[in-house]
């Protein structure tokens, strides 16, 4: 027999083994289901390996896909940590990348340390101003934030294709006759791409560096700061924070400017790093923004954690777009990082109590008497 | 169903020696907890049948751990359980439930859109198949609840009913479901003085038929009242186990806290109030309105004042504007009309930071929800209020290593339990709690403690503790401003006691020349303070 019960005490090294554990049974539940789809798993898992660290090109292209992650990840964990939901996060990288790729467009001539700062500044701030409207309609208006700022993704996705579509903007190229039957940004001029760090045959984006130095900041900004304080305190105890004397409405819209920033960020290394073209389409299909949320919470929440789960997810997502082809499903990727989900967040629920196999306990007799019998009888 | 079900092996259970037969015991218990906390050293106690067995203690005695083990919640790390003298091995509370223990908290697990009849049975139903046969329950409900004199509507939706009539429906719950040792954890906090009558001929019934109730409290009264035998726990020890026929209080209260306790009570003597020129205001309600959370108005045109030095008390029966009052005062609540001075200076309605500012000290009623921030640090919860300015701090960054060098010297000096500065007050029980508040209320050199509740759910040591500790804030200049509906508790503290009933003060008197029937009738607002002291207003 196998009994779950519920533990109140959780010991320590359960913290580090939990996920751990986790993984492994996603790797075999994943495997059982190559199994039925006619795979050989070894192999498989053997592939995926390869194709996310160790082929030509690989690593490269396995950090292509976990910077955006990394942003969207760390924005999810910052506003979640504090009870903030923003879902608003594909929004929010749309508008960092409108922003930076109009500012990198428009300050083309300036020199380039000066032109990258811009444009990072550009996504930043437009990330913010994305995610300021539903922070202040929760904060002042208490309206849901996760509806509002999930609505606001439609909006940020459809403004973004109005550009480059269905309007004659500034984003768009109207030089060739082509590019005016088929839409398409125009492209940065060289001196907008930001310059990723080179060992050998592997490139370190730009954009993941910031990232990592990001994640730093935000631990030491949540640990050591005043402003930290408040949004634990916050995070814990909502009226003890009101009772602290805390301006508890203009934390939760310094948060959510926080993570609408970071998210825009992101957008802005989408441009910069990689696209140099604002291209709707692809960043819509890319759906960073809510695969953001899966890597927040498979990393708890915590920054640092986000750095590390947003590369293998990234590997995960590469070697999946590597791979596909015949001998290799479409589907199955998103099915492993479904499966990989499920049981982390699974262990982390079941963490919270015990399983005990074994045999049934013996029922403990129950004394009572005819006269009192406390029992209704059966 | 007879005495059958106990087993002839049980006699070797220790308890073989008495007569009549075990219930549950606990033998030579021990839990520890993270952090090198021990909430039960070798504890052991045993209720037998037809018998109300107390668990007396102070709060972190190790009765909530007790309690938590007796009911399949923690496993203990030594010892063991018996139920009727075998020991047993309880995994769950679904486990000690088919055992027959079941324990009704303080804090109920109702489900308030639910009638009583499907509270009783969710999740226990005996009819197979979904939905139940709710005629037959509700009769069956209905004839428990006559046999042990509960009053309850089986039909009733959980939301109408009060505190004390859902106590009822979790007793019985227990009951439909086969209890035969019910555990009673501190019952009386949320009831009235009618209701609690109304449990204890509940609990005598329960007995009388055979029943075991084992009753967690730290009022000695009733203790007396209505166990047959009480064991005393202490800072994790079962201390010992006395018939209640062979003791008193004074006997029982030093067995619980180590030492002889003063049951006196004696009014605070007044004469510095008389022989000193008036000392100044500290805080002044002008014709104070405010609403309560159901938009109605819950304070009403409160005039009031409280000088430097002063403790003035608030009398008045639970939910008659108290609360409001105090938050209110605290900034925590806007008021509508009227105004607010402290020491002279007029504060914005509700902006209890500024409130802060005026170096006002307030210990909330709900201290767990609001007077901390549960999954944060000792020393954390200390900086609560003085992060802003006071804290150890360079730019934006404070200095928490620093800071847990002040934490220590406050536990130091507030008497804080706790293995250290970084232990999280989710952690610790409810009078370190208290005292957590306590240390970073008062520590700050207020001029005005509003002090709400502050003793309720501690127990004799830390009560007697909270009073020296507003005691001395008031000999230190601070006006005093304390809510209880303790009418001892303000008798013994205040200077003067203002009565609010219906959110308005009834009378105001001086707390020498009060008398607990001249209060008692304005807390049931028949009576007022006119011919004692009604210009003591002022």
């Amino acid at each position: 027999m196998i009994a779950i019960e519920r533990s109140l005490d959780t010991p320590r090294w359960q913290r580090i083994a939990l996920p751990v554990v986790s993984l492994v049974i996603a790797a075999i539940i994943a495997g059982i289901v190559l199994v039925l789809s006619g795979h050989n798993p070894i192999s498989t898992y053997q592939q995926i390996y390869a194709a996310s660290f160790t082929s030509p090109g690989a690593l490269t292209s396995t950090f292509v896909y976990a910077t955006p992650l990394l942003f969207t990840g760390l924005a999810v964990a910052i506003a979640f940590r504090m009870r903030v939901w923003n879902i608003g996060g594909e929004g929010q990288l749309y508008a960092g990348a409108v922003a930076a790729s109009g500012v990198g467009l428009a300050l083309g001539s300036w020199p380039q340390p000066l032109l990258i700062v811009m444009m990072m500044l550009g996504g930043v701030a437009a990330g913010a101003l994305w995610a300021l409207i539903p922070g202040l309609l929760r904060a002042y208006l208490r309206t849901n934030e996760i509806l509002t700022s999930l609505m606001l993704n439609y909006v940020a996705g459809f403004g973004m294709y109005f550009l480059i579509y269905d309007s004659d903007s500034f984003w768009r190229d109207l030089t060739t006759a082509t590019a005016r039957v088929f839409p398409t940004g125009k492209t940065l001029l060289p001196a907008a791409t930001w310059p990723g760090f080179v060992f050998g045959s592997f490139t370190l984006p730009f954009g993941f560096v910031a990232g990592v130095v990001l994640a730093l900041f935000l631990l030491a900004l949540f640990r050591l700061t005043r402003f930290g304080f408040e949004m634990r305190v916050m995070g814990d105890s909502p009226s003890a924070a009101n009772y602290a004397g805390m301006r508890t409405r203009r934390t939760i819209v310094a948060v959510m400017a926080l993570s609408g920033a970071l998210a825009g960020f992101g957008g802005a290394s989408q441009i910069g790093d990689f696209g140099h073209v604002l291209d709707p389409r692809g960043l819509e299909q890319a759906q960073y923004g809510y695969t953001g949320i899966v890597v927040a919470a498979l990393a708890l929440y915590n920054p640092l954690a986000v750095v590390i789960v947003a590369i293998l997810i990234g590997a995960l997502t590469n070697a999946g777009f590597a791979l596909e082809g015949p001998s290799f499903p479409a589907g199955l990727v998103g099915t492993m990082e479904g499966i990989i989900l499920f049981s982390v967040l699974g262990g982390e629920f079941l963490g919270r109590y015990r399983i005990r196999i074994g045999r049934t306990p013996q029922r403990a007799p129950i004394v009572g008497d005819d006269s009192g019998s406390l029992t209704v009888d059966s | 169903m007879n005495i059958r079900d106990v087993d002839p092996g049980a006699a070797s259970a220790p308890a073989a020696t008495a007569g009549p037969s075990p219930a549950v015991a606990a033998v030579g218990v021990t839990k520890r907890f993270a952090g090198g906390v021990v909430a039960n050293d070798r504890v052991s106690f045993e209720a037998r049948r037809g018998e109300v067995h107390a668990l007396l203690g102070e709060n972190g005695a190790g009765k909530t751990t007790l309690c938590n083990i007796l009911t399949g919640l923690y496993r203990p790390d030594e010892g063991e359980i018996q139920i009727g003298g075998k020991p047993v091995r309880l995994h769950s509370p679904r486990e000690a439930q088919v055992a027959g223990i079941f324990m009704v908290h303080q804090h109920l697990s109702l489900v308030e859109s639910l009638t009583v009849a499907e509270n009783v049975v969710l999740g226990w139903s005996r009819h197979r198949g979904f939905g139940f046969a709710a005629r037959q329950v509700e009769a069956e409900i209905a004839e428990i609840a006559s046999r042990f004199h509960m009053d309850v509507d089986p039909r009733a939706k959980i939301w109408q009913l009060s505190l004390g009539e859902r106590q009822r429906v979790d007793i019985l719950k227990a009951l439909y479901r086969g209890a035969s040792i019910l555990i009673l954890d501190e019952p009386t906090t949320v009831l009235t003085p009618a209701e609690t009558e109304q449990l204890f001929s509940s609990v005598r019934e329960l007995v009388a038929g055979g029943g075991t109730v084992v009753f967690i409290s730290h009022k000695l009264p009733e203790v007396l009242a209505i166990a047959q035998r009480v064991t005393i726990l202490r800072k994790g020890h079962s201390i010992t186990t006395v018939d209640v026929a062979a003791t008193d209080a004074r006997q029982l209260a030093r067995l619980m806290v180590g030492h002889e306790m003063s049951f006196e009570v004696t009014p605070r003597a007044t004469e510095a109030a008389s022989e000193a020129a008036a000392p100044p205001a500290v805080l002044e309600l002008d014709h104070v309105t405010a609403h309560g959370n159901f938009g109605t108005e819950a304070v009403k045109d409160v005039v009031l004042t409280v000088h430097a030095g002063e403790i003035v008390g608030i009398a008045g029966v639970a939910g008659n504007g108290q609360r409001e009052l105090a938050e209110v005062v605290a900034g925590l609540r806007p008021f509508s009309h009227g105004s607010i001075r402290y020491a002279g200076e007029r504060v914005a309605p509700g902006d209890p930071r500024a409130v802060i500012d005026r170096r006002v000290a307030y210990i909330p009623e709900d201290r767990m929800g609001t007077g901390v921030s549960p999954d944060l640090s000792v020393s954390e919860n200390l900086l609560l209020k003085s992060y802003r300015r006071g804290a150890p701090h360079t730019g934006p960054i404070l200095l928490m290593r620093q800071a847990n060098a002040q934490a220590v010297q406050l536990m130091e000096r507030f008497d804080i339990r706790a293995p250290g500065p970084q232990t999280l007050v989710r952690q610790l029980s409810g009078g370190n709690v208290q005292k957590v508040v306590l240390a970073r209320e008062l520590s700050s050199q207020p001029g005005v403690v509003v002090a709400a509740s502050p003793t309720r759910g501690l127990d004799v040591g830390a009560t007697e503790y909270v009073h020296r500790v507003l005691v001395d804030a008031a000999a230190r200049g601070a006006g005093v401003l304390l809510i209880s509906e303790d009418l001892d508790e303000i008798i013994e503290l205040a200077d003067r006691i203002a009565v609010l009933y219906e959110g308005r003060v009834v009378g105001v008197v001086e707390a020498s020349h009060a008398t607990y029937e001249q209060l008692g009738l304005m807390m049931a607002g028949a009576g007022t303070a006119a011919g004692t002291a009604a210009g003591a207003a002022t």
